[in-house]
């Protein structure tokens, strides 16, 4: 795997607007941005109203996400690139998903909207009609899928990654700092996780670090390359941003996305909770 | 969502608003314009880094320049990208609403 396999520059991508069997699927929290103005071509996926079940706590099945593409009109053996805003939080999101339902060719775009925008590149507000396809799924890989008694069996075991920021990790805040701080959880990490922001992977226009500065960032955390990893976050989507670093860039085999993270793990009953700057004893 | 202008520092028309449900009473809210000499800036990225430079939040300013964050009662660095160029400033912020002016050139 290397990088080009799974990411594109701004460049190509500005340069491949049209080409055949080339989607780019701009995934947000906030589709306003995309109605706004996006890249041209371009097709919108919300990832709270598209890729989460409606009611209970849990993604879109096998026949949903089939359902979705196929109205999209994006098909199996289309390339996908992904984009979108908040340093491509959602669009790694989208990809881990994409590859947990084991699509081909996807790939994040570099710097997303922000890069494109302090590019200056074009945008337009054209929703392209795209003829419906027939999508067929995989079922869902859980090599790269986490759940809640994986990340307590991982204590004092495998590598436990939280990507939050330094006063979440600590416990001083419960949620990133452009949302309200309203949730009722309790605050902290899970024991023995490294604290490891997501930001220290990527460049100030939101672009990835290089390899070596990568491996570097890990390393000095006292990652252990030998063990298998969980990362998580908040709510799984900085996760995927770190996974997608580990998994797809750097190459660490048996890499898992915990997408219950903290909201899930925050609120269990009996589970052990760090607080403060250090990792804690398991 | 319901929004209601929250006035502060004597200058409300620097705070973007606040949704009817944030109780100003207990957050920290970091608030502000993002300028390129008199005209606020649209479209800026604005990132909220703690006491020791690590990003903790980013915003895209509003078509007005405005940008909003919810912190805690502490020393913050503030640091704005924009195709009008880029800048930063430090806040000391106490619970309740910090205005903050942050120029780019």
């Amino acid at each position: 795997m290397s990088r080009e396999d799974v990411l594109v520059s701004a460049d190509w991508a500005e340069k491949n607007i049209g080409a055949d069997g080339l989607v780019f699927v701009e995934v947000d929290e906030d589709t306003t941005a995309y109605d706004g103005g996006h890249i041209p071509g371009a097709v919108k996926i919300n990832w709270k109203t598209e890729l989460q079940d409606a009611v209970r706590r849990d993604f879109v099945n096998k026949e949903q996400f089939e359902a979705l593409l196929s109205q999209k009109g994006i098909g199996n053996d289309d390339t996908v690139i992904l984009y979108g805003g908040n340093n491509n939080w959602f669009a790694a999101y989208a990809y881990w998903y994409f590859k947990l339902y084991g699509h081909r060719n996807v790939k994040l775009l570099d710097g997303g909207r922000k890069k494109w925008e302090l590019d200056n590149r074009p945008y337009n507000t054209d929703v392209p009609e795209r003829a419906a396809t027939t999508y067929t799924a995989q079922p869902q890989d859980l090599s790269i899928r986490a759940f809640r008694d994986d990340a307590v069996k991982a204590i004092g075991v495998q590598n436990l990654i939280d990507v939050r920021s330094p006063d979440e990790y600590a416990g001083r805040l419960l949620a990133p700092a452009h949302l309200p701080q309203e949730q009722a959880q309790r605050a902290g990490h899970i024991p023995t996780a490294l604290s490891v922001p997501w930001s220290k992977t990527a460049n100030e226009d939101g672009t990835f670090k290089s390899d070596d500065e990568l491996r570097k960032i890990y390393a000095d955390a006292g990652l252990d390359e030998s063990k298998d990893t969980i990362a998580y976050c908040r709510i799984g989507e900085r996760s995927s941003h770190s996974w997608f670093v580990l998994k797809e860039l750097l190459g660490h085999r048996n890499v898992r996305n915990y997408d219950g993270s903290w909201t899930e793990y925050g609120s269990l009953v009996g589970v052990p909770v760090a607080l403060g700057d250090e990792p804690g004893e398991a | 969502m319901s929004t209601t202008n929250v006035d502060g520092c004597g200058a409300p028309d620097q705070a973007a608003p606040l949704p009817a449900s944030v109780d100003v009473e207990k957050e920290t809210v970091i608030t502000g314009v993002v300028q390129a000499g008199e005209a606020p800036v649209a479209g800026a990225y604005v990132r909220l880094l703690d006491a020791t430079g690590e990003f903790t939040a980013e915003v895209v300013t509003s078509p007005a320049g405005h940008f909003r964050f919810f912190a805690a009662p502490g020393t913050w660095t503030l640091r704005a990208l924009s195709r009008q160029g880029n800048g930063g400033t430090t806040v000391a912020a106490d619970r309740g609403i910090n205005t903050v002016a942050l120029a780019v050139a």
